[in-house]
């Protein structure tokens, strides 16, 4: 494992009660990277997703992850669910809760973490909605004060869960623009499973594809041309 | 006879402090039921509590020290069913607090028959609060406060989004246990008083009731706890005077609360 590397798969297999979803997956997340997971429904996305944030110990193989990743957290915006959608919380509550991470028991949020959670609300330009209630927010908004919270959790990588579900296209558009933005200029490493594959192909530069048969791992332009990705060359045009 | 008078009666001292606190924790611990859709499992509580009462009162034992245990397993129990994917968990909910009953109904007929006993597990009775109840409540109303305030921030996380909890490395499956024991505690001590039919009220009313009134969480928590403690007081008070069982006419009260609520969420919005 480098310095760079934040996680390494070597020769993983994940699964449920010794049933194996994916097998001899390699893989290695550096700073700074932007991978893109995509594949068919059911194929086992969400389950390497648990895997890359320590959930699911795998059945063989390993998954190393570096020391700050286990000390501080993971930024993770899970699937959003039904219950969330009407949940009575302002704003900075919901971001403050990312700063609940494995730094120990302590019961209440410090003044740094305040103006770092307001930060985090300013980069991703939803400052003015702090005082609102979290369920007024479009799903658009909503996205964007988890994103924020995600930020609060962890300062180099970003694991997405399919962000743009639910969202129309111009908040997908703004989604993506602002995790490019954070890609580039921040340096935060960004790993997204996704059905969307035009990001996944402009803005990634690694794809991850999950089949049936097997994965694939290569750069968009590699995915395109290999067996896997070729059906999808008319999207990337 | 005025209604201060009704303070000196040592039995309304007793329902009162104990009403007080089961009231106060049924609706902090509510919030966090609510709104994670337990709601069932409250009600599936109370009626596993009826049966657990009914056998232990058959068997002569102190009716808290059996129930307790065996509402505590009901609760573990009750959550797993929740949280499993492969449960329906509304049925099987549903059967468990069926059987409960029904367990509890065939112990009383085969003991002391069906007497006022099944009327009073059933619908609450203001006599029923021992120096030891109140004792016990207490306790557990301090210990429930404690949690609260010290997890607070925990519990604000956990209830709002689970998957994102478990990835910072939060204990998820620690701190829904412990949302399961202190319901369960809160519930045997309340079903006395409110009865088994209606002591999960006590659990849903005020949260719901808060939601419609406030958008933040700290404002539901708080909101919840108030109007349930001030429900509570005008139902005892207005039982006393009117002599209703304590029971519906606390849940009759709470009632009251939420359509006021509505009312005032509905006029907020319009103007």
């Amino acid at each position: 494992m480098g310095n760079a590397d934040l996680i390494v798969c070597r020769d993983v297999s994940l699964g449920y009660e010794g049933q194996e979803v994916l097998s001899h997956l390699n893989l290695r997340i550096g700073g700074g990277d932007y991978l893109c997971v995509v594949g068919d429904n059911g194929s086992g996305k969400s389950t390497l997703l648990r895997g890359l944030l320590g959930l699911l110990p795998p059945l063989a193989g390993e998954i190393c992850r570096a020391p700050e990743l286990e000390s501080g957290a993971v930024g993770y915006l899970p699937q959003q669910t039904q219950a969330q959608r009407d949940f009575p919380a302002t704003v900075e509550e919901v971001v403050l809760s990312g700063f609940l991470n494995r730094r120990g028991l302590r019961f209440f949020y410090t003044a740094a973490e305040k103006s770092q959670a307001l930060m985090n609300l300013g980069k991703l330009g939803v400052l003015e909605l702090r005082n609102q209630s979290y369920r007024r927010l479009s799903g658009g908004q909503q996205q964007r004060v988890l994103l924020a919270r995600a930020l609060c959790a962890a300062s180099r990588l970003l694991i997405l869960d399919e962000p743009v579900t639910g969202l129309d296209p111009a908040a997908a558009q703004d989604l993506y623009k602002t995790l490019n933005y954070l890609n580039r200029r921040e340096g935060m490493a960004v790993v997204m499973v996704t059905h969307d594959l035009r990001p996944a192909l402009r803005d990634a530069g690694t794809v991850l594809h999950i089949g049936r048969r097997g994965v694939f791992l290569g750069t968009p332009a590699e995915y395109l041309a290999s067996p896997e990705g070729r059906r999808f060359r008319e999207v990337a045009e | 006879m005025s209604l201060l008078q009704m303070f000196s009666f040592p039995f309304i001292q007793r329902a009162l402090i104990a009403g007080v606190l089961v009231s106060l924790c049924a609706a902090l611990l509510g919030v966090p039921l609510v709104l994670k859709r337990y709601s069932m499992i409250g009600d599936g509580l109370s009626h596993v509590s009826f049966g657990a009462l009914a056998v232990a009162v058959a068997l002569g034992v102190t009716p808290l020290y059996f129930s307790i245990p065996v509402v505590t397993a009901a609760a573990f129990l009750l959550l797993r069913v929740a949280d499993s994917p492969r449960w329906n968990s509304d049925a099987a909910i549903a059967v468990v607090s069926a059987s409960a009953l029904a367990l509890g109904v065939l112990v009383i007929s085969k003991t002391s028959g069906m007497t006022t006993d099944v009327d009073n597990y059933m619908f609450g009775s203001v006599l029923a609060m021992s120096k030891a109840d109140v004792a016990l409540s207490v306790l557990l109303c301090a210990a429930v406060l404690a949690l609260f305030v010290l997890f607070y921030h925990r519990i604000f996380a956990v209830t709002f989004d689970e998957s994102f909890s478990r990835a910072t490395g939060l204990r998820v499956e620690r701190y829904n246990a412990l949302l399961a024991i202190l319901t369960a505690l809160t519930i045997v001590l309340g079903m006395r008083m409110m009865g088994a039919m209606l002591i999960s009220s006590l659990v849903i009313f005020p949260a719901l009731t808060a939601m419609r009134l406030f958008r933040s969480f700290r404002g539901v928590t708080l909101c919840a706890a108030v109007t349930s403690v001030a429900c509570f007081c005008a139902g005892l008070t207005v039982s006393f005077a009117c002599s209703t069982p304590v029971g519906a006419t606390v849940v009759a009260a709470n009632l009251a609360a939420f359509l006021l609520a509505c009312g005032g969420a509905v006029l907020r919005g319009r103007r």
